[in-house]
């Protein structure tokens, strides 16, 4: 059994500035990291192959560099890490990442082992789509279970899988077949940190790079061209200014009460 | 007395013999660790031996100190009068008393003296147990054994001279004055009683020297009498403030996770150790009442290398984990975190066990081997892995402390001094404080500085104390290459990690930085005359100082910041009654500023508490961790009048006001 986890490079947003004049994201010289929520699903992953001895497979489409995002999945135990790189496949939309991703899936299926799970991120922290995961599931005909954020039950014998979602002010316990995609969100596990002795390995270890000549897509439903999404413009938003009210030092409980009217004039406060 | 011979020569060769064993048994296992690096200076090992060994300049420091000296010079002394009892049990015309009397008198009459002093130390060794121990549980049965074996030993002795005396063939019963009293109290024994009491005294002597022999020095704390002093001849060189360094290739161990894996110093040290208990009154973990305890450290090492050793020597693996649920012989992992690694453990050994560098070796097998810490660490080692700051904050807003300043970038050609500014200094909104005060003084007194802005990094303090050598590797390399290309030679810092840091892990290197703290360049400015004062700093009222461990205990830097707040406020501070090598730590060092504090009291408050009892204004202190955790502290006893000032703001005070 393989479980495969979709991993993604992505700018470290805390350090990421738009230029006031492009409205473009300035990437010089800001560091990569792995997409946070990825690392949830990378760690559940690692997780299930303490368990029940699965293989799992890292795999991550982006430039050359994107390497480094597999290496730190390889210090952290994972059996494969492949790289999905080729310059036909720059410029994706999600529709057309999730038609390369799910190719991969489908190859490592029949190469190297049958697919149980795909675990993705919620959502990358740069594109904030979160259609990827979704993407991949339907066109691999995977079940898909969202915003998971414990798995309650797994049985790969039996082929059944049950999880608790995190939806917004509940929970919801749900049971699909196998194959199924999850997408996880950050409660679901505390991902683990890499021993020495496996980043050493992983250092020297070389990441397999899969461009189209392996995956053979229709170059009309990949990168730019398969993309049928376009940003015109990246802006950062105008933020009203805000207001000072009262004096809390001087009046502290006058000011909590002319804070608590104003949100209820807002219907922000649950009553 | 041919009887006597028959059976005394077996029983001391079988003694000798079993003691050589034992010896060898249990230190030769010491060669399981790995070797020592660097080479032995000999003269500078023989004068720690005096001093520390023979001298006992370090006991000597505690009530009851004196007592111990007395009864270690008895002991050196007696030793030599119980070689000459064992030759002349088996050889018995080989006797003292063939010497000539000017030289045998003043023996016998030193050795009486001594013995009844040895005495009256036991007595008062026993009343220090039962009354005033050094810590509760120094009231061991293994403790007041060995006291009454050595009382008997000597009341044996002088029931020897004693009868002897009384037999009429003492020649030097005169120059015996203590067993010349106790002889009078054998008047009026029968020669055959007489006779008697000479046999049994004489076998009680005999005895207790074996029991002493074969059971008390090798099989108990009292070993100590000879690896204490080859432990202090050992003394390393320079103070224990860094590790060594680890090769990152595949293959290697990482820390120290079996007992083997330790220096063989290290493992030394565990069989010098006496229980004496002062690192544990020292250690602010174990006195705060926390799950470490330094004295416990060094004796699991220990029961864990004899547990553990016959298996190691034939290369299997150890039955004993040496990291586990902390019953003797396994050290618990929370007791590992829980050390600020201030080094007062250290500072208060009598013998120089080095306690601090083994729960960091400890440290490394967790993090880099097992991958496991307290879940509050994990933030904090990705943070400084991908943004060299403890926060996790942008790497672009290091210099936002000075926005409102015109502060220069450092420049090969013409800057002189590099102010790092740290961390703290650069994100902490406390700290900017200081920063700003600092480069406000640096201005003033016309010195020439700079900053390394955003490419400034942090040196790596915390990952390397806690144990996570591999990320301080790159920080440091990373460092040392920037510090290197930008041509930096004098570094000013306002952090006590930063300094010892700079100054002590970073030669490791290959980089030799003029380091200076600033309580040190501040002091050295008003001296020279380039800050003059105005006075104004005397309005801050009773300051005390606070002593930061990684300044003062790890690097020797006590009488700067005092000097510097002397000259600023014109009185020289007052002292917290713990202070300088054996000021009690904030609780911040050796990564536990980014951890937990989960039992026992707070380290930071007790320290508060004992500067609140000087009844202080100002609480000065030179480091930034310092300054949250007495800031922090104050709150926690709504000490609200009392203010806490780092040592460049009281100077900006007196100076800038």
């Amino acid at each position: 059994m393989l479980i495969v986890a979709c991993i993604k490079q992505v700018p470290d947003t805390t350090q990421v500035q738009i230029d006031p004049v492009t409205n473009t994201l300035i990437r010089d010289g800001i560091p990569f990291i792995v997409n946070p929520y990825d690392t949830h699903a990378l760690e559940e992953a690692l997780r299930l192959k303490d368990r029940f001895g699965c293989r799992v497979a890292a795999i991550s489409m982006g430039p050359p560099n994107a390497e480094a995002t597999l290496k730190k999945a390889l210090a952290l135990g994972v059996d494969h890490a492949i790289l999905l790189s080729d310059r036909v496949f720059g410029g994706a939309d999600t529709l057309a990442t999730s038609n390369v991703l799910s190719a991969a899936i489908r190859k490592l299926h029949s190469d190297v082992d049958e697919v149980g799970l795909v675990l993705c991120g919620k959502q990358t922290i740069d594109g904030d789509t979160a259609q990827v995961g979704p993407g991949i599931a339907s066109r691999l005909g995977y079940q898909q279970l969202t915003l998971v954020d414990r798995i309650v039950d797994l049985n790969f014998s039996g082929k059944i899988i049950r999880v608790s979602r995190k939806l917004e002010g509940r929970h919801e316990i749900v049971e699909a077949p196998l194959p199924a995609m999850l997408t996880v969100v950050r409660e679901l596990n505390r991902p683990r940190y890499p021993k020495v002795p496996m980043r050493l390995a992983a250092a020297k270890a070389t990441v397999e790079v899969w461009n189209n000549q392996v995956l053979k897509l229709d170059e009309q439903k990949i990168g730019l061209k398969g993309s049928p999404t376009w940003v015109s413009k990246i802006f950062s938003p105008d933020r009203a200014v805000g207001e000072i009210l009262g004096d809390g030092f001087a009046d502290p409980e006058g000011t909590a009460e002319m804070l608590i009217e104003k949100l209820l004039a807002k219907d922000m406060l649950p009553i | 007395m041919p009887q006597q011979t028959v059976l005394f020569t077996p029983l001391l060769v079988a003694s000798v013999a079993f003691f050589a064993w034992s010896l060898y048994r249990q230190l030769s296992l010491v060669g399981l660790g790995k070797p020592d690096a660097g080479g032995t200076d000999y003269v500078r090992s023989l004068r720690s031996m005096l001093v520390y060994a023979f001298g006992q300049k370090r006991i000597l420091r505690h009530p009851f100190g004196f007592n111990h000296l007395l009864m270690f010079w008895a002991c050196v002394f007696l030793v030599v009068v119980n070689i000459e009892f064992m030759l002349e049990g088996i050889f018995p015309s080989l006797s003292l008393a063939k010497l000539p009397d000017r030289i045998y008198f003043p023996i016998c009459f030193i050795s009486d003296i001594l013995s009844a002093l040895v005495i009256l130390a036991v007595v008062n060794a026993v009343i220090r147990r039962m009354f005033f121990p050094a810590y509760a549980q120094a009231r061991t049965f293994e403790a007041f054994v060995i006291l009454s074996v050595i009382c008997v030993h000597m009341l044996a002795y002088f029931g020897i001279n004693a009868s002897e005396i009384s037999q009429g063939r003492e020649l030097a019963a005169a120059y015996m004055p203590v067993s010349n009293v106790l002889a009078g109290l054998l008047v009026g024994m029968t020669a055959e009683e007489l006779g008697l009491f000479h046999v049994v005294s004489w076998w009680t002597h005999a005895i207790a020297l074996m029991v002493l022999m074969n059971l008390l020095i090798p099989y108990s704390k009292h070993l100590h009498v000879f690896t204490a002093i080859a432990n202090c001849f050992m003394r390393r060189e320079g103070k224990p403030n860094v590790l060594p360094l680890e090769a990152f290739v595949e293959g290697n161990v990482f820390g120290a996770g079996q007992v083997d894996l330790f220096s063989r110093k290290d493992l030394f040290d565990s069989f010098a150790c006496t229980k004496c208990g002062n690192c544990q009154n020292a250690c602010p973990a174990a006195f705060t009442g926390k799950a470490m305890n330094p004295r416990l450290l060094v004796n699991d090492i220990r029961v864990n290398l004899l547990v553990n050793g016959s298996r190691l020597k034939r290369g299997e693996a150890p039955i004993l984990p040496l990291i586990g649920n902390g019953g003797e012989g396994s050290v618990s992992e929370e007791a590992l975190w829980n050390c600020t690694t201030c080094g007062a453990c250290m500072e208060s050994c009598p013998v120089f066990i080095e306690q601090m560098p083994k729960i960091i070796q400890l440290r490394r097998h967790l993090v880099e081997t097992e991958a496991q810490f307290p879940e509050e660490l994990l933030n904090l080692f990705e943070n400084m892995e991908g943004r060299s700051n403890p926060w996790g904050i942008a790497p672009s807003e290091r210099a936002k402390w000075c926005s409102q300043l015109d502060v220069k970038p450092f420049d090969k050609n013409t800057t002189e001094y590099l102010f790092y500014v740290g961390c703290a200094g650069s994100f902490d909104s406390r700290n900017k404080h200081v920063s700003v005060a600092m480069a406000q003084l640096l201005d003033r007194a016309g010195i020439s500085w700079g900053i390394l802005g955003k490419d400034e990094k942090c040196c790596g303090d915390s990952v390397r104390r806690l144990g996570n050598e591999y990320v301080f590797d790159k920080m440091a390399r990373e460092n040392v290459e920037i510090f290197r290309e930008r041509g930096v030679r004098k570094v000013i810092t306002q952090c006590p990690h930063c300094f010892s840091t700079l100054k002590n892990d970073y030669r490791q290197y290959g980089l030799e930085l003029e380091v200076i703290h600033h309580s040190e360049l501040l002091r050295n400015l008003v001296q020279d005359g380039y800050l003059k004062l105005n006075g104004t700093a005397g309005e801050m009222g009773a300051v005390v100082f606070h002593d930061s461990c990684y300044l003062g205990r790890h690097n020797d830097v006590y009488d700067a910041p005092r000097e510097a707040l002397r000259a600023a406020t014109g009185t020289a501070p007052k002292e917290i009654g713990r202070n300088r090598n054996n000021a009690f730590c904030c609780g911040a060092g050796g990564g536990r500023m980014w951890m937990e504090e989960h039992s026992g009291e707070r380290i930071n408050l007790t320290r508060v508490k004992e500067a609140l009892e000087e009844k202080p204004d100002t609480i000065c202190v030179a480091c930034p961790y310092c300054l949250t955790m007495f800031e922090d502290g104050l709150k926690d006893v709504n000490a609200d009048g009392v203010k806490v000032l780092d040592v460049a703001e009281v100077m900006a005070e007196a100076v800038l006001r």
